[in-house]
Formats: C-alpha cells, structure tokens, sequence
C-alpha cells in the first residue's frame, strides 16, 4: 500500500499533483529510493505504424460472446460479441482502436474486439506497458492485462491473470489495477485505484504500466508508482490461503473492451457509441 | 484582501508588459484589454467583489420576492455563514418565487481560466433548485449558463455548472443567478443555504455535446420576413461523477452557419431571418464541436397571415390565438381513436403560430374534463358568450362537394352537440376567410355552460373526407 514517486520525470507536467503526491510520500513514508521502473532492454513492441488490421504476428483475436469458450457473457454478464472486423478493430494513423458498437450482431447488441498474444508473444517477468486513452460513459469497461499461458490445464484462476489497466467508464477519473490467483480471484481479487485529481482518463492518452520481477508486481500510471505486490501482500490479503503464483509460468497480452456486465454495470441512455480505445504502442521490457 | 490582489495582478501586467517592452519597441493598444482580474472568488463568508447591493433581485412586478434572501449566521459548509433563500409559497404577498443576480462590482472579470462555477448547497427538506448559472448581468444577458432542476438534500453537496466555452469569458459581470419556487415541493415554502460560490478549474470537465433546438433536425416551412428564434441550446459535458451535466447556454456562445445566405442569415443571438426564396439549413457549432440538431427551411415565399383580432379582449375566451392569452387546451389535435386521420396541429411560424392540419377526415380540439381524464380542463362556459370566431385557410383547391362541418359539444348533465355546417363555395384556396357563427346557430346545441369539444369534420358521408390541408388561426369565444 505503499505511494512512491519517481521524481526524474515530468516534474513540470503536473506541479499541483507533484506537491500534492510529494506531500503525502512526505507524510506517510519517507522512502524516496524505489524507482518507478528499472528494466530498460526492449524485446517486443508494437507501435501500430501500419495502417489496417492489427498485425497478425504480434495479436489474435477472441471472436464471440463467450459461449464458444463455455463461459457465456465472458463470466461476468457481458453484452458485447468480439468480432474482428475492421469495424470493430483497426490500426490507423500510427494507433490501434478498439471500438465498441451498439448493433444487432449474431445475437447480441453490442460488438466490440479482444486482442491477445497468446501463443505469439508469452513471456515470464518484464516490464509492460501500453500508452492508452480510453472512452467513457456508463457501461465501457476497457482493459490491458495478461493471463497465465497454462489456463488450459490449471484454469482460471490457479493461472492467474494480472490486471494492468481496468477503466470503468462512469467513474473517468479512475483506473484501477489488480492480481488474480486462488484465494484471491473475481470480488476477492488484490485491487487497488489511481486516480488523477484535475483530470480524467478519457481526454488524453497515459502510460499504463507494470514491472514484475521475482516476488514483485509494480503497478504504474504515467510517472507514478501506486502499487506494489509481493508474496507477503498475499499472504496478508488471503489470511494466509493464498499463493503467489507468478514466479511460476509465461503470462500473454490482452487488450479488449468490454460492454456492460457485472462490474460497469449496463450502459444507459447517456453512453455514447461508437467509441474506441485507442492504443498508441505496446511495449516489454526485460 | 481583494484589493490587495488586484494590485498584486496589476504589478504583475506591468512586470509582463516591462519585459514585453524591453524587446518589442511598440506594445499594441489591444495588449492591455486582456487585464480584467480573474478573481474567482463569488461568495465564501462574505461576498467577494460583488456590488454593494449584493443580491439583485428579478422584478417584484414578475412575481419575484426580494425579502427571502438574506445571509446566516448559523448554517455554512466552510468558515462561519452562508447564503440563506427562504423559498416563499406561490401565494405570498411578497412575491411568488426568489430569483436574482449576483453581480462583479467592478468592469467584469476574465474568467477564462476556469471551467466550472462550483457551489455547495442544502435544503431543509429535498426539492429541486429551479434554475442557477451564471452570466446574467441585467444589461447585455450575453452568455448566460443556466442548470435547471438541481437536485436538493437535507445534507450539502457540491453543484457544477460547466462553462460551455471559457475563452468567451474574457470579461463577465454575471458572477451568479438563480432562481426558484415551490413548483417541486407541491407549494410548500423550504430553505435553501449556499455557500462557497467560485469559479474552478477542476480539469473534469470533458466531452462536450453542444445541441440546439434540443438535438432535433427540424425541417420546415420557411417564410419571407418571417423570422425564426433558435431555441433548445444547450451545452452537455460528461463531469468528475461520470455523469452528464446539462445547461441551458446562451446563443453567444455558439457559432451559427447558414448553408444558403442568400435564403437566410443568422445572428449571435440565434436570430434567423428569412431573406431569400429557397432552400437552407441552419447548423451551429460550440468551441468547434458541431452541435446536433439543425434547422431546414423551405422558402417558397412569404406568409399570409389571418387578419389580426380586434376584439377587446375582456369581451373574449380564447382558444387559440397569439392576439389574445389562450385559455389552458389539452389537445389541439384530438387524435381520435380509431376513426381519425387528421395529421398537424399547431406548428410555429415565426413569432407567432397557427393551427395546420394534414389528412383531414375530421379532428377535435379538446377542452374538456371528461374526453381525458388524465388532460382534464376547465371546459367554456359560454352561457354569456354570443358567438365563435374562427379563420380558415383550405391549402388545396376548392372541389365542388367541399363542405366543413363544426360542431361543438356541451358536456352539462347530458352532453349536447351543436353543428354549424360551413360549405366549399364560402371558402378559398390559399386566402383566409373569417367567419362569425352566432353560437344560437350551433342547432342542437343544448346548454352553453360546460362547452369543451370543438369538431371539425370535412366528411361528406363515411368514410369520404373532402377537404384535406387547411390553416385555423383565432379560435375564440366572444360576447358582442
């Protein structure tokens, strides 16, 4: 639970927060040695410079409503059915947009697109990180995050899942970022919230990031470091029942957007559609 | 203080304009104009930099009661007073409703910098505040804000109202306005305490949906020398909870377009006027954001107008008529189930309005408590009225067998109906024609006291509608 800063960067972007965070790492800890990242040494990227569809080496798509896979509304309710047409998916003027849309398709009212990289780009500790600007209103429930590679045959959630970036998007001036593993999944999960005093997550572009190393999770908005994990956070969140499952296996990538459901809740009548996550480049670093 | 700041600003512009002239030899006069001081401050335990009278209430003549607003001692949401409305009945002597303007005491303030005026208030019971913004000053009104229907608890809370577009704000002298009655609390009397009145920059304040004539592409009729007032504009911005924010914004704030100038030109008061036979569409945009909704007008010449009324008007009850007040109508167009075709009712042109009806077969303008209940109205009692005016214009040409039949229903202990037949050769394609039925002429017509249906039907047999389009203008009763 610990607020650390990183005072090299962008020190004159955001003087009032600066204070304000400078303030209360003065008032609640003292230690102003961690860094907000350390590995530097890119090993994949995508910058999303190619116009079209999304590059067929670095994603695949998740396409339908969740019933393929056996768990229909994707487990949480979901409206949205993943489709990946260029209407819903496409990479243009140097970024990636996912757009949701409301529209009768196969069944549902809602299409939108999931992008992973599994079985093309899984890897074991790194930095990760993804500079996003997200939609807003009722309902939008936009993410980057990654799952264990083995939830085929240690499913969800002993594979573990480690939620990047989450947005709600009735609530624009928030993210929140999370670790799923037994014991501590779903409504149980470790979360924790960021969010931006005079501003909000729709408006402009951030820097969404994490750096995991053994027995750590970092978790990163732009400059700012806001939450850190380990084994003993764990142990403290779980009553001791739960396991650090990280050291354990290669995790991949998604970007998805999702519509309504158990978390966003539905959309209403002020929720606008069509609207994107637009995503200007992912980046992993070891 | 404020003083005290106001020099401070001002030592700072001559510093700025020091170190401007140190390396441009002239300074353009314009460079001093942007120096109206931004204080942001309205009202925190006192008011800040406001007029002497402080609270400039809206005309007593209209209604408003200038004693219930005063200050308290007792009750603030920070430091040691508030701002105290004492929310009058409908029926006090005093006035009706609270309703007035705050006002800079100086030249106006820039209040570019900011994007929300921010205030806390509570009410001694829940109820909706009606109206409050910003912007009216009493002398130019130019970019009023108002927020209508603000929810009010018994607890305070903090009220938003966006600025539609800052960098018009370079200098404001309406620091505040509001304006309430009971029409939420069924008539019953409240209080209502405000505190911390300011302009923020709270950096929340996003997605911008500008609209006018409430998001509605409007397409009409156009007339020469018949003007058309945008109304429904609004500025919608999503805010800090994740909800939308909506507020009336004034004309002056958005950036009208005119597809065709030659048909019609708009002003910066959303004024349209019509100057051209043709085609056009009026568009407008807020801080570059195209609004939704738009005007189309079809000019094909100008209107011919009904002659204007001259009766006296307390010899009159009106049923529709911008000559005279009308009185309370729950449908101009019946819609009469399942035998009705008749389309239209009343559309707007210009200024005023006249009745246009479509697919005639035949329609009922309904006053009455008895047709709907949910509508009820006080139905005419004529028993002292001689006579029903009404102008007609039939929008097609004349057939042989035309005929209008008008009938009037008396909803008394048992319901009587009176007709009045009007025949095609009395009427006249594309001109009005006034006509002055003696009520003794509605044969049928039983009692005159509870009056409330007024039929036009066009059939001559079932199901064999003659006239189709026609205009109804200055429907009313009168006595000779």
């Amino acid at each position: 639970m610990k607020i650390n800063k990183d005072s090299k960067l962008n020190m004159v972007k955001y003087p009032p927060i600066f204070l304000l965070i400078l303030i209360c790492v003065l008032s609640c800890d003292l230690d102003e040695t961690q860094e907000v990242v350390t590995l530097d040494n890119l090993v994949w990227a995508d910058e999303f410079d190619t116009d079209g569809a999304p590059n067929p080496e670095h994603w695949n798509f998740e396409i339908g409503d969740g019933t393929k896979q056996g768990i229909p509304g994707w487990g949480n309710n979901e409206l949205q059915y993943y489709t990946d047409r260029p209407q819903n998916v496409k990479v243009e003027n140097g970024v990636l947009l996912i757009t949701a849309r409301q529209e009768s398709f196969e069944g549902n009212n809602y299409t939108s697109a999931r992008l992973t990289t599994q079985n093309l780009f899984e890897q074991k500790y790194g930095r990760y990180e993804a500079r996003i600007k997200v939609p807003y209103g009722k309902g939008y429930w936009p993410a980057f995050w990654l799952l264990g590679n083995d939830c085929d045959v240690n499913p969800w959630p002993a594979c573990g899942e480690i939620d990047i970036m989450e947005y709600l998007g009735d609530e624009p001036t928030s993210v929140f970022s999370t670790i799923h593993g037994p014991q501590y999944s779903g409504a149980e999960s470790i979360s924790k919230e960021f969010s931006l005093e005079n501003g909000r997550f729709d408006t402009d572009f951030h820097v969404y990031g994490m750096e995991w190393s053994p027995n750590r999770i970092n978790f990163y908005v732009d400059d700012v470091l806001y939450h850190s994990l380990t084994p003993e956070d764990v142990d403290e969140e779980t009553n001791g029942t739960g396991n650090w499952i990280f050291n354990d296996r290669a995790f991949y990538i998604i970007l998805n957007v999702a519509v309504g459901g158990n978390l966003p809740g539905n959309p209403n009548s002020e929720t606008v559609f069509p609207q994107s996550m637009v995503v200007d480049y992912v980046r992993v670093y070891n | 203080m404020i003083q005290k700041k106001y020099i401070q600003f001002i030592a700072l512009v001559v510093l700025s304009m020091i170190v401007t002239t140190s390396c441009e030899r002239d300074v353009s006069d314009d460079a001093v104009l942007a120096t109206f001081p931004s204080n942001a401050d309205v009202y925190s335990d006192n008011p800040e930099g406001l007029t002497d009278e402080f609270f400039i209430s809206f005309n007593p003549v209209d209604g408003a009661n200038p004693e219930g607003f005063g200050t308290d001692q007792n009750e603030a949401y920070m430091g040691t007073s508030s701002i105290r409305l004492d929310i009058p009945a409908p029926n006090d002597p005093d006035g009706g409703f609270i309703g007035g303007i705050f006002k800079d005491r100086g030249e106006g303030r820039n209040l570019t910098e900011y994007d929300a005026l921010t205030f806390w208030v509570k009410a001694s019971r829940t109820a909706l505040f009606d109206e409050v913004g910003f912007g009216f000053d009493f002398e130019l009104d130019k970019y009023t804000v108002a927020r209508a229907g603000i929810p009010l608890s018994t607890d305070w809370r903090k009220v938003t109202i966006p600025i539609p577009d800052p960098s018009k704000l370079v200098q404001e002298k309406g620091m505040f306005f509001f304006s309430t009655g009971t029409s939420s609390t069924d008539g019953v009397g409240f209080t209502i305490w405000i505190d911390e009145i300011r302009f923020e920059n709270l950096g929340t304040i996003a997605q911008p949906q500008p609209r006018i004539l409430n998001g509605q592409n409007v397409s009409q009729q156009g007339f020469l020398n018949v003007p058309f007032q945008l109304t429904g504009l609004t500025q919608t911005f999503n805010v800090e909870t994740g909800r939308n924010v909506r507020v009336n914004a004034a004309p002056s704030f958005f950036d009208f377009a005119s597809s065709n100038p030659g048909v019609a030109t708009v002003d910066e008061f959303g004024l349209v006027s019509v100057i051209g036979v043709g085609e056009v569409t009026i568009s407008a945009s807020l801080d570059g954001v195209g609004a939704q909704g738009s005007l189309s007008l079809n000019v094909e010449g100008g209107f011919n107008f009904a002659p204007v009324p001259t009766r006296p008007e307390e010899n009159v009850v009106s049923i529709f008529s911008d000559a005279y007040q009308d009185i309370p109508v729950s449908r101009y167009n019946s819609f009469f189930e399942p035998f009705q075709n008749t389309l239209g009712g009343v559309v707007p042109v210009g200024p005023e309005s006249i009745i246009s009806y479509s697919d005639l077969n035949f329609v009922g303008i309904v006053f009455n408590d008895v047709t709907f209940p949910s509508e009820a109205v006080q139905p005419v009692n004529a028993a002292n009225l001689t006579h029903l005016h009404v102008d007609i214009n039939v929008q097609e040409a004349i057939q042989a067998n035309d005929r209008l039949l008008l009938q009037l229903t008396n909803y008394g202990a048992s319901e009587t109906v009176g007709s009045f037949l009007i025949s095609g050769n009395q009427l006249v394609e594309d001109q009005w024609v006034s006509f002055d039925i003696p009520l003794l002429d509605f044969s049928g017509l039983g009692d005159k006291n509870r009056i409330g249906l007024l039929l036009f039907n066009s059939e001559n047999g079932p199901d064999n509608p003659t006239i189709s389009n026609l205009f109804l203008d200055n429907i009313y009763f009168y006595t000779e």
